[in-house]
């Protein structure tokens, strides 16, 4: 900043500019390192770490010695047929849970924000699936498909489609089943952050818009969705990044099965490494994810930052 | 919202769409909860009432002898409590720091937070495995400590900085003025004036931990050093279909403690992510 010159002699009395800093960095440090210095050992260092091992044999077991094989796996990944299978499954399941969570989400917040009555009601709800542990809600929807006891068939029977399946056991029903699960588990981030954004548009522009007489539709597409892109960017790309990284629902809900149907990248990556062991491969499973997915993200920001055509 | 005038059939409506996402939120709760009270032979007649038809209290005695569930939960609280207890000591005096000082350390942690979440965590949990085998702390509830203390941290950080950035620095100028030592300035005016941050730090590490399910599956070994989402899980194959009732329960029981901790700070919590989120 300009105010490291030397100017204090000739202007003593200046008020402390209110981001500014009282007392230098080196006095910052005491506080900041006993945190940060765990996180850059467990966490940054097992990353970089981790990112290598993709470009290793790395192995499980006693007395493996861990040879650099460059590209080798990344050769070895490409005729991988099982393990494309399983992304090409994480990229459904991402993009329709999160599209489904948005939807669905969307929708809630904007009946939260209308102040119904029981709304508060609806709103503790749409957290809890935040507080309850992963497996505890695998195993839930377990007992709500369940093929003898589950309520969802008999729900499914009585408005006249199907009804006596196993939803989870199922090849072709096994994916859509497991998605509405990630729909409900992820609704409450999404919730809250739409919430907080409609919360922060102006009410005075919706008064605007409605003298003018735009209806309620047109006041949502060109007000509403407008004010909340940058919302609605940052929760969806978030949302999708957890989404592909989801593990602990899929391991206690279908464990990858029927057949592979539901087997997430990462169940698929968790296998390689702690039941076969192969911890280079898995690694370089890892790298090929992120690649993909940071290469998806540009992909999706490209396309919603560009300013609106012709507008 | 005051604007237009909302017609009684669109109010309608209003009603029925949330009547719907209470129905799809609640119902596989109260669907669980439910399940948890059946006796066998309802459960297994398949007869799916809504509510049990003679409320029993067995599948707890069954889930607690079967599913370990005792011992399980001892482990979850230990790691839970001594998470928590470090995560809150490590990060209330960074996150001050982070907040109050200017230095290149705050972007650096604050994109930590984001770019961390982008990597699989299959990419740090095998070199995590491989370092912590060496320094024997695999199977151990030491070393599932520190790895979750390790992965709270940045999250904790991320919403303390936000209630940080919210104290006036009026306060603290006055007190400097006044002749109050650095350290007192934190312990008199700037702890107490945190106290709802760090509650709702500490219980956010708390829930983080006592759920956290991938690191103890990889970590932890020996049945005896279980934690809770271990052993449900276990007991989902173990059991297969047949004792659901049990499986119920213990989903239930362990369920309970963060749900009621997550109760206590919802408000803060999102109020806190919000506002870590926009003054970070």
């Amino acid at each position: 900043m300009a105010t490291d010159v030397d100017v204090r002699p000739t202007a003593p009395t200046t008020p402390p500019k209110s981001g500014g800093r009282r007392g230098g960095e080196k006095d910052a440090w005491p506080l900041l390192l006993p945190a940060l210095i765990p996180i850059a050992v467990f966490s940054v260092l097992p990353l970089i770490q981790g990112i290598y091992l993709g470009f290793t044999d790395s192995r499980a077991g006693l007395n493996q010695v861990t040879r650099f094989t460059g590209l080798e796996n990344y050769r070895d990944l490409l005729s991988y047929d099982l393990f494309w299978q399983s992304f090409r499954i994480g990229l459904i399941w991402a993009v329709s849970v999160t599209f489904l969570q948005f939807v669905s989400a969307m929708g809630l917040a904007l009946l939260l924000h209308q102040n119904l009555r029981f709304g508060w009601f609806a709103r503790l709800l749409a957290l809890v699936p935040w507080a309850m542990p992963p497996v505890v809600v695998g195993i839930m929807w377990r007992l709500m498909y369940d093929p003898n006891y589950g309520p969802v068939n008999g729900f499914l029977g009585a408005i006249g489609i199907g009804g006596d399946a196993n939803l989870l056991g199922n090849f072709s029903t096994a994916l859509p089943a497991a998605i509405v699960v990630g729909v409900w588990s992820g609704m409450p981030q999404t919730t809250i952050a739409l919430l907080a954004g409609l919360q922060g548009i102006d009410d005075a522009m919706h008064e605007a818009a409605a003298i003018d007489g735009a209806g309620v539709w047109r006041r949502f597409r060109y007000i509403t969705l407008p004010q909340l892109k940058p919302v609605i960017i940052a929760i969806t790309s978030l949302n999708f990044i957890w989404n592909i990284n989801t593990f602990d629902l899929i391991y206690v809900l279908t464990n990858g099965g029927p057949g592979g149907r539901t087997m997430l990248p990462m169940l698929f990556a968790y296998n390689e490494a702690f039941r076969y062991g192969n911890f280079g491969t898995a690694a370089a499973m890892g790298n090929v994810m992120v690649v993909l997915i940071v290469g998806a993200l540009v992909f999706y920001l490209r396309s919603r930052l560009k300013p609106e055509d012709g507008r | 919202m005051s604007v237009g005038r909302v017609t009684k059939q669109a109010r309608s409506f209003q009603y029925a769409a949330l009547l719907a996402y209470v129905v799809f939120l609640g119902f596989p709760l109260v669907w669980l909860t439910s399940t948890a009270f059946k006796s066998t032979r309802e459960i297994a007649l398949g007869a799916a009432g809504f509510l049990p038809e003679s409320p029993t209290l067995a599948n707890f005695g069954d889930a607690i002898r079967r599913a370990n569930l005792v011992d399980a939960g001892w482990n979850s609280l230990q790691v839970a409590v001594a998470s928590t207890i470090f995560v809150t000591a490590l990060a209330l005096p960074a996150a001050y720091g982070l907040a109050r000082y200017k230095t290149f350390l705050r972007p650096v942690t604050l994109g930590w937070v984001l770019v961390s979440q982008v990597f699989p965590t299959i990419l740090i949990i095998v070199p995590l495995f491989l370092i912590l085998k060496q320094f024997q702390l695999i199977d151990s509830l030491v070393g599932l400590t520190m790895v979750y203390v390790v992965f709270t941290l940045p999250f904790a950080l991320w919403m303390l900085i936000g209630f940080v950035a919210n104290i006036p620095r009026e306060l603290e100028e006055a007190a400097a003025v006044d002749g109050a030592s650095r350290m007192r300035i934190l312990v008199s005016i700037v702890f107490p004036l945190l106290r709802p941050g760090i509650v709702a730090t500490a219980m956010f590490s708390f829930i983080a931990a006592w759920n956290e399910f991938l690191f103890a599956l990889v970590l932890i070994q020996t049945p005896e050093k279980v934690t809770l989402p271990l052993t449900l899980s276990r007991f989902v194959g173990a059991e297969g279909q047949v004792q659901l009732g049990a499986l119920a329960a213990a989903s239930l029981l362990a369920t309970i403690p963060s749900l009621i901790f997550f109760g206590m700070i919802q408000g803060r919590l999102t109020t806190g992510l919000l506002s870590g989120a926009v003054k970070g």
